[in-house]
């Protein structure tokens, strides 16, 4: 799960992160007072969950309240395009005011699972600002790594070789410890998958702050953390995408033409492939679940055929523990139920029962298009889209 | 032979007195599994279709002598159901449960660092030995005996493996799922190598997805094995999510191509790099394991 950027920072403050001080509105009146507030100059930051803001124009400087309140009305209700958000780009709807702070070095710190190890990994840059993607192509060498265990916390020593690392000396490197150690323990009580803090900013003064903040969690942890699963912004995410979760459905939005519907992940991804395999594109990635019920079914393709792209679907069940018969009238009773499916669809069911499963299909009143095993599903389907196959 | 599961594997279930629990213990036990025991805490000395319930895992150990358990505790409490049965000294760990979170894997991982148990999942299908017993959510039917291994990440496209390989006439000696969460128990090595030592399996299918670098980790290990000439089986492979959208979970938690790592096109260079017999399409796992089988 997502969070903005003000709400990573409020956790990040809870657990003793310094941040620059600042205020959230979605009202640009707002705006000039909250300048004042801190002296008269200040930054505005677009709330979006994508990454890219300052580049995309959605950060900017004010050197008086007045710019402030200009530049909040600028931002605010433009759709902020950056490499993360597709063309289309993403609505702004809040903005962050922080007050303006003296900037001497920008460096990178964040915090996430090194699978490979099991452990946690703290990595850290000079290099500021930029993505740490970037960093370690061009300058692997630059990178400062440090795991801890998950348990015992982050080691006082631990935390000093990476101020080593980052060159940070005197009360600079003492307060980096201290953050880097908040920052640890925030990661670890609210079940994060990453904490970013991009730049870690050390001031004219040599005070260590966050200028920016980002925080994934682990969605299958949320269930302990009700005040973080509320943070979620459905403004954020695809409606069909937030519709599919309301049914409990794996379902993620994609560029292509050929909707898709699979039990199971692997095969949900699986059937993906071997559709762009034969020439296709994918409209989406969907799970209905193990057992492909016909409630599940009917909610997944009225989620597919709403998506105007679609010009072609493909369902692709294995039935295993629920009988493909069993599958098949579902599926058939589900186009029943919502009546003027015009689209071509193509089905692939196999396992037990099949034989019955394919006898159901072509006894009903819509023309599905049966496939036989998965390389002739993606062919006919591929073909029913109008593709290059 | 086969691995881990076999006629004699005496089985626990915990979560049994739970729908799904009850409905799985009651279809291994279909398939010919023995199973002996169920755990609910709470609910000792019930029953459930004459498999006896007890409050502990070493309760039920001591009672019955069972020796492996399979787990349908819901994610807030799997991870202790995990460690319940590891303390019990369960030999053999199958954890079925979705949705557990990491921190609590991580927990785990430690906590089993001296223990001699085996975890298999979470997240998974489970553990099978066509014609002998199975251990786990997958259609026992479709699986037929014969020689080559399977192991996976995902279950139904396990199922869809194990379906084309009998089709093409090659029974299986056994199927592990391995699961689709970032930290889990077995990985693809432990797998192989008890495929590698099996005198019954003479081929394997490995299919892997994005996330993480568990298959090419897997795929360095089979060429270093093949060099020292302890393996020479052949292994046929599949990655599935090489369309999938960085940054996306697909579905598994493990699902996730992150920071430019963990994507399909990379793996599979690898594998065949190591000398898997890698497969573009998922539709051509049981021809080609066919063919490289000779």
């Amino acid at each position: 799960m997502k969070i903005h950027e003000y709400q990573a920072k409020e956790i990040l403050r809870s657990h003793g992160v310094p941040t620059p001080r600042g205020r959230v509105t979605s009202d640009v009146a707002d705006v000039p007072e909250i300048c004042r507030e801190f002296g008269g100059r200040c930054v505005v930051k677009a709330q979006i969950h994508a990454g890219g803001r300052g580049k995309g124009g959605g950060v900017k400087l004010a050197n008086s309240p007045e710019e402030a309140g200009r530049l909040a009305g600028e931002i605010l209700g433009m759709q902020l395009v950056t490499h993360q958000t597709g063309p289309g780009g993403q609505e702004v709807r809040t903005v962050l005011i922080e007050e303006a702070v003296d900037i001497d070095r920008e460096l990178y710190l964040a915090i996430t699972l090194d699978r490979a190890a099991r452990k946690p990994m703290i990595m850290a840059s000079l290099q500021g600002g930029m993505d740490i993607e970037e960093v370690a192509e061009k300058d692997p060498d630059a990178i400062v790594r440090q795991h801890f265990d998950p348990h015992l916390g982050l080691l006082p020593f631990q935390a000093r070789s990476i101020t080593d690392g980052l060159r940070l000396e005197g009360t600079t490197a003492r307060q980096a410890q201290k953050l880097i150690s908040h920052l640890a323990k925030a990661y670890m009580a609210t079940d994060a998958s990453l904490a970013e803090i991009n730049p870690l900013l050390i001031t004219g003064d040599g005070d260590v702050i966050a200028l920016d903040a980002k925080m994934n969690f682990d969605d299958n942890a949320m269930f302990r953390h009700r005040d973080i699963a509320d943070m979620r912004d459905l403004h954020e995410e695809n409606p069909l995408e937030v519709r599919a979760s309301e049914y409990h459905l794996n379902y993620i939005k994609l560029d292509g033409n050929i909707a898709c519907m699979v039990n199971g992940a692997g095969l949900a991804m699986g059937t993906m492939d071997i559709i762009k395999l034969y020439g296709g594109e994918p409209a989406n990635f969907l799970d209905v679940g193990g057992s492909a019920s016909q409630e599940a079914v009917k909610n997944a393709f009225q989620i597919l055929v709403d998506d105007p792209a679609v010009e072609a679907v493909l369902i692709n069940i294995f039935g295993g523990i629920a009988r493909t018969d069993r599958i098949a009238r579902g599926v058939v009773g589900a186009i029943q139920e919502l009546g003027d499916v015009t689209l071509p669809v193509v089905v692939r069911l196999e396992g037990t029962n099949v034989e019955q499963g394919r006898q159901i299909l072509a006894d009903a009143d819509f023309d599905f298009i049966v496939a036989t095993d998965m390389d002739d599903a993606a062919k006919k389907v591929v073909a029913a889209a109008g593709g290059d196959s | 032979m086969s691995i881990w599961v076999s006629n004699e594997t005496r089985l626990l279930v915990q979560g049994i007195t739970g729908t799904e629990g009850r409905f799985h213990a009651l279809g291994c036990r279909d398939y010919g599994t023995e199973v002996v025991a169920g755990v609910t805490p709470g609910k000792g000395g019930q029953d459930v279709e004459g498999i006896p319930v007890f409050d502990s895992v070493s309760e039920a150990r001591t009672e019955t002598g069972c020796n492996a358990t399979m787990i349908f505790v819901p994610p807030p409490f799997a991870a202790d159901a995990v460690m319940e049965a590891a303390d019990a000294g369960i030999e053999l760990i199958v954890c079925i449960t979705e949705g557990i979170p990491v921190n609590d894997m991580l927990k785990v991982r430690a906590f089993m660092d001296d223990s001699d148990s085996r975890l298999v999942g979470p997240n998974c299908p489970g553990v099978i030995t066509p014609g002998q017993a199975k251990i786990g959510i997958m259609p026992g039917h479709i699986h037929t005996p014969g020689n080559v291994g399977v192991v996976s990440r995902s279950g139904t496209l396990t199922y869809e493996a194990v379906w084309q390989l009998s089709n093409v006439g090659l029974g299986q000696s056994s199927c592990v799922g391995i699961g689709g969460d970032p930290i889990n128990g077995t990985n693809f090595i432990d797998v192989l190598s008890a495929f590698a030592a099996d005198d019954e399996t003479d081929g394997v299918v490995m299919i892997g997805e994005i996330g993480g670098t568990a298959e090419e980790e897997a795929a360095a290990w089979i060429q270093a094995e093949r060099d020292a000439g302890r393996f020479d089986k052949p292994v046929v492979g599949f990655v599935a999510g090489r369309t999938a959208p960085p940054g996306r979970r697909m579905g598994h938690a493990g699902a996730i191509v992150a920071g430019g790592k963990g994507g399909a096109e990379d793996k599979m260079r690898t594998m065949r790099e190591c000398g898997l017999h890698v497969v573009e399409s998922p539709g051509e796992m049981g021809a080609t394991m066919a063919k490289a089988l000779g």
